[in-house]
Parts: C-alpha cells; structure tokens; sequence
C-alpha cells in the first residue's frame, strides 16, 4: 500500500511532540510496517559573533515549494519500497530548541528507511523553495545559509 | 506583457516588496534581469535563482507571461 495523495506539508510555527508521537500512534494500524524512520529538524542557537539566535523565521514560494515537496514524495517512492511516507515543514517562528521539519518514513525493513529518509531530507535542503530568517536575541537578523 | 514578479526572503528585502507586475516588452530572463538591475541596484549583490512557472529557469529562457519569482538560496530544514 502506498500513499501518495497530496500532503499539506506546512505548519504554522512549530511542530509539537505531541504531533509527532500522535504520528507514530497513528501507524500501529499498519500492520505490514516493520521499521520507520523518523528526521527532525530542530533550531539550534547558533552564536554569531558573539549574539545568539533567538529563533527562525520561515517564509517559502508556497506553491512551488509543494509541487518540489510533491515531486520528492513521488522519487521517493519509485526509488523506495515505503509503505508511506509524511514531511511537515514549519512557516512562520520556531524558536530555538523547537522542531521545525518532520520528516516521517516506513517500510516492511529498515535498511530502505535509512536509505529513503537521508535522500528525503536532502532532496528537501537542496530542492525546495523555503526561507529561514534567523533572528537573534537582540531582534536583529540574518538570513540562513544552509551547509 | 504583463508579469507578475514575487520576491522572497531577503530578495524581498532588497527591493522592499513581495510582488509587483510590470509591463514588459523584453523577450528573455535576461532582459528581465537587467530591467531589475536597473530598478533596485541592491539585487547586483545578491545570489538567487529564477523560476518561472514555479520552474527555474536560465537567462536564456523567454518569458511566457507566467509568474515569475526570484528566489535567495534555500534554507528550509
């Protein structure tokens, strides 16, 4: 069984524990499932030069960026045996320590969800169009690079 | 041609708005480019891609009067 209606991927600020565990209930009807694998993506307090970052504040090209979240769901499950596969991704502020991208896969066996989950996160770092502001403690800003 | 241009992250920021439509004879990207160049002279420093259609293209590529968005490097995660 796969799983490839459309998602909504975006969250209004951060993606709660409760949410991620609510998750992970859900699944324990799907009985053909032997492994999942989960990401998280949390805001670090980076320091730099010498001011912290308070939190970060995405923006993204909302539909492009679903039609890329859209596209890596479908690569991945060409490329992967998943039985299903969830990616929620946050707008808006998440502060430091908070989670700001859930990306959730499953399969019969492990092995493929370590292989689908490091392509998945990947592809989302390199593919889609989403903006992180990071604000520091005393409001002022920079915009995220990621490495 | 009428063409809606978005602007994103701190492209946004450079040209201090988030869309604008602009009537444009020009032909390709490029042409487009250098009519921003012009408007907002603090674009000439910033690293982004194009994408048209919600699909990026290169300079070369002639505009079809679909959206347009210039986008800063990708941060998301």
């Amino acid at each position: 069984m796969t799983d490839k209606k459309p998602k909504n991927v975006f969250q209004d600020g951060a993606i709660s524990s409760e949410f991620i565990g609510n998750s992970i209930y859900k699944h324990q009807t799907k009985t053909s499932i032997g492994a999942h694998n989960i990401f998280l993506g949390q805001v670090r307090a980076d320091v730099i030069e010498g001011k912290t970052v308070a939190a970060i504040e995405y923006t993204a090209y909302e539909a492009m960026a679903n039609t890329k979240f859209h596209d890596i769901r479908e690569t991945a499950f060409e490329k992967f045996e998943l039985t299903c596969m969830h990616i929620y991704h946050s707008l808006g502020t998440v502060k430091a320590g908070e989670i700001c991208l859930f990306v959730f896969v499953s399969s019969p066996r492990r092995k493929v969800v370590f292989e689908a989950l490091e392509f998945i996160v990947e592809a989302i770092k390199a593919d889609v169009p989403v903006f992180g502001k990071e604000i520091f403690e005393d409001e002022s800003h920079q915009w995220k690079v990621n490495s | 041609m009428l063409i809606t241009i978005k602007y994103f992250g701190q492209i946004a920021e450079a040209t201090q708005t988030q869309e604008e439509q602009l009537d444009l004879p020009q032909h390709s990207i490029g042409d487009l480019l250098t009519v921003l160049y012009s408007k907002y002279s603090a674009l000439q420093l910033k690293d982004f891609k194009i994408a048209q259609n919600q699909k990026l293209v290169g300079l070369d590529t002639l505009l079809t009067g679909e959206d347009i968005a210039l986008l800063p490097p990708f941060s998301g995660g």
